[in-house]
């Protein structure tokens, strides 16, 4: 009812390539970003800012980065964690040795690192494929690690290997608060967001489509794959690098390699999955699930078993509920969270007269 | 140039360990298509599963040896059933999914399994006694001056067996034979009658035998705790190397690993400052990668448009 | 069908607003404890055995005791995973709860002390790290609200080098041998290197770095490579399957185990168990006693399992090293906020800056350990506002097959030698941050 396109014409072909054609979608999406930009700040406590919504926010970042590369360009990585570790690292190096860096620029050059390790780990997708491809990722995950570990130069030769981030301060205005490092976090992300949404509807994007729906297809058509490929892993990486600067600068303010392992890789991998491969939102949905879920479990288990489970159990037992759901999801719904969302507005136009 | 033998003889037993593991990646992976990650939380599963019911049994009196067979079929049972309750619950819904949503069901598994795991028999770390001593063995040390571990030679030669005893299964018995068929064209082997489902249960049960020995003997040689789950990272590899669809594949990347990743770690690891066992397959396997995209004795794969 | 689904998908989130809304009920005279624990994957059991005996010692105080002079002790655990994103999670939500809100965080991993370092100054909760996190926050003028109480890294790696000296028959004897430092290739592995290397050069010994890939379960390239080093001892700075993993290939390559001297991460009962014979005659360091000899222990047997109270699942863990090592996190934890009760008042529930107070002057001498029945679990301990490591000593235990045997008493590290390195650590970290350190003439 409330929500059809009829009576809404397209005039110019401008107005056909809107991001939103439709108008409901673009209320709905200004009040959307009005309640996470204006809202949240003012009534969220540091709970829900600092431990909820800022990590959603960079794994959100990251998972879009993998997202580009995997759900559009068609191949997988395990190693999404390390290009995240090199975006850190790059920007606290940055940051520590360049004199009066300012921090977005430090931000950028993080994630331009981390592009450009990606490119170099990419080279090999062009003759592997599938699995044997995800593997080989593994070798950047590992080495990358390593290498953070092993040479003291990139952590200022910190005892413990673990580098503690410098403020936070652009144009002179000290991002110490969790609101504004959440509002700093929300706009680059937002930013990035937008900028991955028209990159995969230009050239490139669609390059990157026909490449992971048959790359030797492609290439017969026109396409360079070298060129496609090589672009996503830069894309990918330099999202991924970013989502972590943002979480060693305005999430955790500590990192240390090992924080970046192959267990976050896979949670990074889960959130496409979950979300939805191949959409922009999916990634969104999919990061806030990944990281609610085992808190939600971890709040609510001890309190439905109470004193019936020993402390031990009901751990385990989130552990069991966790790899359960997302069996469950993936045969109740293989395409995602955002497939639901995209269900739910097919139905929503119709609504309430079906028939 | 003995010390050079010697880790290179070292690093080949570790090596046909390493392949044993990639040994159910393989199977899985040739009769359904499915990378199972949940591999290693297999073999975990089993080792703390054999030693809790040993634990179990012998608290009811039983002596050692009955004790230590009937856990060991005890355990397979339970592997058996949890393989069987995959097929069912995991795989069958997902049929005709991308590959990656399959990999990151048993990704799901694999937390599953874990928790499951240490939920029924606790946290603690156990010791696993095979009886077999872990000593070099002493004539090779007599004659040759080389350190040779008897334990090593004896996990060698079972995982020998094992695959001496696959390979026959599946070149000799119907149910070998359907598995190949189904391996090859699940599309044609369904249409010339072979249960398809039947046959995945059975390879997911062949997978956790596998797991089982896999389990015992790394349990044995280092303990049965959470970390037998990595044993995984370590197959990885050498799957690469052989290729996901090759049972010999396996054994000879295996080898490769091995003995690459130790002789690497002593004459490379110094210069670079060492620690790089945890990297060096998988860049070696890339490298190689580059040279035959489908692994040593994977199949090829032709492109058509 | 569809509908279900989105159904489905509200439910979860409305019942997480839910649960996280729901705060413990304010009671006046409850001290609240948050314990961020972690009972599940690789380290499930070090976490299950330290969180076991610290709940079971607050459990003693509030079954014979009453709490602490009245007030009960209450506590409520989230569990991190061992990972730095859950654990500022559990940070953050444990922090309101009780009536004075989270009084102590220890978290059991370093890299989650890291990650909540400055939130802990913020919110002023002291954080305790016993045996772990940053080395270089025992300099209390930089570092006012951390406690890595009892021994750091440095204390233990210097103890390490004082009691091989007295081995080979003194200190000065040890120039000329060769000691292999073998550690988990990783931030924690390296962490003994400074100190290790200092001594080398003020001893006179050779020492010889040999890491170990994470997870260390294949060490057969490391031990030949020890194999023909010929040391004379191996330090141990292992972490999981590592050390099994590493008194297995010890054994097969025919190094003497009890040369072989472990960190106290690599000398619990899960680290040579899982070895077998291997592990036999292996010594390792100690920052508590082990068995359960001890007096508080007994009570813990006769007031809380007696009466099914225990939170252990394996009893036979009761008097394992992490278990004591739990309650000895317990212990410390209690008598900081007794300390802190003298100051501000008894039977009232203390905040978290009277708590920090507490355990800055936490003075646990001779009379007061024989008193909580503790003498020997623990050394004598005085913190300061400078110092707030309080102790610097570690025990060696050796293992004779089934169980850990007290081998020394507390050995004291070279603490002039340890607080030189702490001190230009903190420094350095005090320079880059701009922190101006307390002046501790000026504290109360």
């Amino acid at each position: 009812m409330l929500y059809r396109e009829a009576g809404q014409f397209k005039a110019s072909y401008q107005a056909d390539q809107q991001i939103f054609p439709i108008r409901q979608d673009r209320v709905g999406f200004s009040l959307v970003l009005a309640f996470f930009f204006l809202l949240v700040p003012a009534v969220a406590n540091q709970y829900w800012l600092q431990a909820i919504l800022i990590p959603v926010l960079i794994f959100s970042l990251a998972a879009l980065g993998l997202n580009i590369l995997t759900g559009y360009a068609g191949q997988l990585s395990l190693g999404s964690a390390a290009f995240m570790a090199v975006g850190a690292f790059a920007a606290y190096n940055f940051m520590l040795r360049v004199p009066g860096m300012p921090f977005l620029l430090a931000l950028v050059l993080g994630g331009l690192c981390a592009a450009a390790v990606g490119v170099a780990f990419g080279l090999p997708s062009l003759r592997i494929k599938g699995f044997y491809l995800a593997v080989a990722t593994l070798a950047a995950q590992f080495f990358i690690i390593w290498a953070l570990t092993k040479f003291p130069w990139f952590s200022n030769h910190s005892a413990s290997g673990v580098i503690s981030t410098q403020a936070v301060v652009i144009l002179g205005y000290a991002f110490d608060t969790p609101a504004s490092k959440y509002l700093l976090t929300l706009s680059v992300v937002a930013l990035l967001a937008l900028l991955a949404k028209n990159m995969v509807r230009s050239s490139t994007g669609r390059a990157w489509m026909a490449v992971r729906d048959m790359d030797v297809a492609a290439e017969v058509i026109g396409i360079r794959p070298l060129h496609a490929k090589l672009s996503a892993f830069a894309v990918s990486s330099f999202y991924c690098g970013v989502a972590g600067a943002l979480y060693a600068y305005t999430y955790l303010g500590t990192v240390e390699p090992e924080g970046f392992n192959l267990d976050l890789s896979f949670k990074i991998l889960f959130m496409i999955i979950i979300g939805g491969v191949g959409s922009i939102l999916g990634a969104f949905l999919g990061a806030a699930f990944i990281v609610l879920l085992p808190i939600f479990l971890d709040n609510i288990i001890p309190q439905l078993f109470g004193g019936l489970l020993s402390s031990s159990f009901s751990s385990n037992l989130q552990l069991i509920v966790f790899g359960g759901l997302i069996i469950f999801f993936l045969i109740v719904e293989p395409h995602g969270l955002a497939r639901l969302w995209q269900i739910g507005k097919e139905k929503l136009r119709l609504w309430p007269f079906p028939h | 140039m003995q010390f050079f033998f010697e880790v290179l003889i070292g690093g080949l037993l570790s090596g046909v360990l390493y392949a044993l593991v990639a040994l159910g990646f393989v199977l899985i992976y040739k009769a359904s298509g499915v990378f199972n990650f949940a591999q290693g939380a297999m073999v975990f599963f089993a080792a703390l599963s054999f030693v809790g019911f040993q634990e179990v049994l012998q608290r009811w009196g039983l002596p050692a040896a009955p004790a230590f067979w009937l856990a060991f079929v005890l355990t397979l049972g339970a592997m058996v059933v949890l393989g069987i309750l995959t097929e069912r619950i995991v795989l069958r819904p997902l049929v005709n999914q991308p590959p990656i949503t399959l990999f990151m069901a048993t990704i799901g598994l694999t937390y599953l399994v874990e928790g499951i795991a240490q939920g029924i028999w606790g946290a603690n770390v156990r010791g696993l006694d095979l009886g077999i001593a872990d000593e070099p063995v002493e004539w090779v040390m007599e004659s040759a001056g080389l350190l040779v571990s008897r334990f090593d030679v004896f996990a060698a030669a079972m995982a020998g067996a094992l695959v001496l005893s696959l390979a026959l299964f599946f070149q000799y018995t119907r149910t070998g034979r359907a598995l190949r068929a189904v391996a090859d064209d699940h599309q044609a082997a369904l249409s010339i009658g072979i249960p398809l489902q039947r046959i995945w249960a059975i390879v997911w049960a062949v997978a956790g035998f596998v797991a089982l020995v896999a389990g015992l003997i790394w349990g044995a040689r280092n303990g049965v705790q959470f970390a037998l789950t990595y044993t995984a990272l370590k197959a990885l590899p050498v799957l690469i190397l052989g290729g996901f669809t090759s049972v010999p594949g396996a054994i000879v990347g295996g080898l490769i690993v091995g003995a690459s990743e130790k002789l690497a770690e002593v004459y490379i690891g110094p210069m670079v400052g060492g620690g790089i066992e945890s990297w060096f397959p998988y860049v070696l396997a890339l490298a190689f990668l580059l040279l035959r995209p489908e692994g040593l004795f994977g199949e090829k794969h032709i492109d058509r448009v | 069908m569809e509908k279900t689904h989105r159904a489905r998908r509200g439910a979860p989130l409305a019942a997480l607003a839910a649960g996280l809304l729901i705060a413990l009920p304010a009671l006046a005279q409850e001290q609240f404890i948050g314990l961020p624990s972690y009972r599940v994957g690789p380290y499930a059991a070090g976490g299950s055995g330290i969180y076991g005996g610290w709940i079971d010692y607050m459990t003693l105080i509030n079954e014979r005791d009453g709490g602490i002079n009245g007030v009960k002790l209450t506590w409520e655990e989230c569990e991190t995973e061992y990972n730095n994103a859950r654990g500022v999670e559990c940070y953050e939500r444990l922090k309101g709860k009780g009536p004075t809100g989270n009084t102590t965080f220890q978290p059991l991993s370093t890299g989650i002390t890291y990650s909540v370092l400055e939130k802990v100054a913020q919110d002023k909760i002291p954080m305790v790290t016993i045996g772990y996190g940053r080395t270089d926050a025992a300099d209390g003028r930089v570092f006012p609200w951390v406690f890595p109480m009892i021994s750091t890294y440095w204390s233990q790696a210097s103890g390490m080098v004082k009691f091989i000296g007295g081995k080979v028959g003194g200190l000065e004897q040890l120039k000329g041998k060769k000691i292999v430092y073998l550690y988990h290739d990783s931030a924690f592995g390296k962490e003994g290197i400074p100190l290790m290397e200092q001594s080398a050069q003020k001893y006179g010994f050779t020492l010889k770095q040999i890491p170990v890939a994470h997870p260390g379960n294949e060490q057969q390239a490391q031990w030949l490579q020890i194999r023909q080093e010929k040391p004379d001892y191996v330090i141990l700075w292992g972490w999981g399957v590592m050390n099994p993993t590493a008194l297995r290939a010890a054994a097969r390559s025919g190094y003497p185990r009890d040369r072989i001297v472990g960190g106290w991460w690599s000398g619990s009962e899960e680290d040579t168990i899982p070895a077998g014979d291997a592990a036999k005659g292996y010594i390792s360091a100690n920052l508590s006693g082990v068995g359960t000899g001890f007096p508080v222990i007994q009570e813990v047997q006769k007031h809380v399992y007696a009466r099914n109270k225990g939170n252990m699942e394996d009893k036979n863990r009761v008097g394992s090293v992490y278990y004591n090592r739990g309650i000895v996190h317990g212990i410390l934890t209690v008598e900081a906020i007794r300390t802190a009760q003298q100051k501000f008042g008894a039977g009232k529930p203390m905040t978290g800056e009277q708590v920090r107070w507490g355990f800055e002057h936490l003075n646990l001498d001779a009379d007061h350990l024989a008193r909580l029945g503790a003498t020997g679990l623990l050394p004598e301990l005085k913190v300061s506002c400078a110092d707030h490591e309080g102790a610097g000593k570690v025990k060696f235990q050796q293992w004779d097959g089934s169980k850990w045997l007290p081998l020394t008493d507390w050995i004291e590290a070279d603490r002039a030698q340890v607080r030189g390195l702490i001190e230009a650590s903190a420094g350095a970290y005090a320079k880059e941050k701009g922190v101006t350190p307390r002046d501790c003439s000026k504290e109360p």
